[in-house]
């Protein structure tokens, strides 16, 4: 195989991979404000259970979690990611949908539970009279955390989150371990060809990618620097 | 009939006592200025009638409306609190200005929101309505929006003009002074034309060469007739701009009377006392 097919093979996996992380995204990032929220509410079993919840995700190998999400229901004789798997296969041609929705799943929730920490730190350092500014205002309780806290919010966990974001770039190569042909995985194969060179190389996509982001974040930051709190 | 009747307000915070019953009357357009040491209550007491804090029992009638009644506290519903602090505008000791708008901004943020929140209702009216009649109703709503908008804009820099801010509406807070930003926080507040303006210590947190420009701000207030609480550590300022001064201790009105009462011939040991240990600061 020459540079050009071993890049395009890679490519195929590397597909995978932003997909992955994409959509890991759009779903963790509302529900780790969800979880937040949780966390902090007055109601102490929520927030009891939902601090649980954080304490175990955050406290457990992500691989590991990859591997109960994905075989757990199996031992209750409901194995939903193989019916998941054949219902894409049969039905669009698609391999290994299963999969890839268990390790989905597996991302969103953990990635969900540090975002959670992350936004529960930002929400807890606007100070208080912010929202008491909002309340002699005469302004709801969802107009204040839209208009008034939201905003600060997210200047305050730009940095940190984008330390999440770019570790889960890499993370992504965890879901290779019930074997999602992601970009590792799709390198990996071709070291039964005899090919080892190509492992190398798809380190080259990660630093790329991670380039990419790490200059849009720069560019979000420097673009909400306009006001200083 | 008063403007505003406050009696019997008591507040604890677990145990401590901080406001054990008090009573104070205030006519329109008047000034009143809560003096006292820290500690005494004064700053509870203002957020007590800005329901910042809830007080234990008592009762706030203003203009002729009940703010608040410590039999009903638990009732009342959160709608109906929103709607009833509007009455009262509070300058805080640390401005609170909204530091991702800028001056502009912070000053239209909450009426354009009340004004949409208006609209909103008289939209769902307007759903009802259909065909021809209902796209010529919508294109009167949205007309009437843009003039309620950019009245509320023009509104706006009036009133920083009058607080002298008037080159400043594109600043954000940040680029401010802090005498610069309690204006702003001044002019936020009066655009809702509360009926009482309440200042938390004002100048607190002000450097001294920055408090004047503030203390003029709310002196041209008093002169257009408006009727304010101050709870403020400038007696000189308080001599003068008052028409009526209390002093607390110990979260009782320990004194209260004109301020030449007070300030001149005061009765109480304990306002004697305090108005002795402010004396070297600035009267």
């Amino acid at each position: 195989m020459d540079f050009l097919q071993v890049t395009l093979y890679l490519l195929d996996g590397f597909k995978l991979t932003c997909l992955l992380f994409a959509l890991t995204l759009i779903i963790s990032l509302p529900l780790g404000l969800l979880i937040s929220f949780c966390t902090m509410s007055k109601i102490k079993p929520v927030s009891y259970v939902a601090r649980v919840i954080v304490w175990i995700v955050r406290g457990v190998p992500l691989m590991l979690q990859i591997f109960i999400i994905y075989y757990v229901p199996g031992f209750f004789d409901f194995n939903i990611f193989a019916k998941v798997d054949n219902f894409f296969f049969l039905n669009t041609g698609m391999k290994d949908m299963g999969r890839f929705i268990a390790v989905l799943i597996a991302f969103s929730v953990n990635y969900a539970c540090y975002f959670s920490e992350i936004f529960r730190g930002g929400i807890q350092s606007i100070p208080v009279g912010q929202y008491e500014a909002c309340a002699v205002l005469g302004m709801k309780r969802r107009q204040t955390f839209i208009h008034i806290i939201l905003p600060q919010v997210i200047k305050r966990i730009v940095p940190p989150t984008s330390n999440e974001v770019i570790t889960l770039v890499k993370d992504t190569a965890l879901s290779r371990v019930i074997l999602v042909s992601e970009l590792i995985m799709q390198a990996e194969k071709l070291m039964a060809s005899a090919l080892i060179w190509p492992l190398f190389y798809s380190g080259v996509f990660y630093l790329v990618f991670v380039g990419i982001l790490t200059l849009l974040f720069n560019y979000i930051e420097k673009k909400l620097s306009y006001y200083k709190v | 009939m008063a403007l505003l009747e406050v009696t019997g307000i008591t507040k604890k915070f677990g145990e401590t006592e901080v406001l054990k019953g008090i009573n104070f009357e205030l006519d329109k357009g008047e000034v009143l200025t809560i003096i006292g040491s820290s500690g005494s209550g004064k700053t509870t007491l203002l957020r007590c009638l800005n329901y910042l804090e809830t007080a234990d029992t008592g009762k706030v009638v203003l203009d002729g409306e009940i703010i608040f009644d410590g039999n009903e506290k638990g009732k009342i519903k959160a709608e109906e609190i929103r709607r009833k602090r509007l009455n009262l505008g509070l300058v805080f000791q640390s401005f609170n200005l909204f530091p991702h708008y800028n001056v502009l901004k912070n000053v239209t943020v909450a009426p354009t929101m009340h004004a949409k929140e208006k609209l909103k209702e008289q939209k769902k009216s307007i759903s009802r309505l259909k065909g021809e009649q209902k796209k010529k109703a919508k294109e009167e709503l949205k007309k009437r929006k843009e003039e309620i908008l950019s009245g509320i804009e023009k509104e706006a820099k009036e009133v920083l003009v009058r607080v002298g801010l008037g080159d400043k509406l594109l600043s954000y807070p940040c680029e401010l002074s802090g005498g610069q930003q309690q204006r702003v926080a001044i002019a936020r507040a009066l655009i809702l034309k509360p009926k009482i303006l309440c200042f938390d210590e004002p100048t607190s947190a002000l450097d001294p060469e920055l408090t004047g420009e503030v203390l003029r701000v709310i002196r041209e207030l008093k002169n257009d007739g408006r009727t304010m609480i101050i709870v403020t550590h400038e007696m000189g300022f308080a001599k003068s701009v008052s028409d009526k001064v209390i002093f607390m201790s110990e979260g009782v009105v320990a004194e209260e009377g004109t301020p030449r009462k007070i300030f001149d011939n005061p009765e109480n040991p304990v306002t004697k006392a305090f108005l002795a240990s402010a004396k070297d600061s600035d009267f």
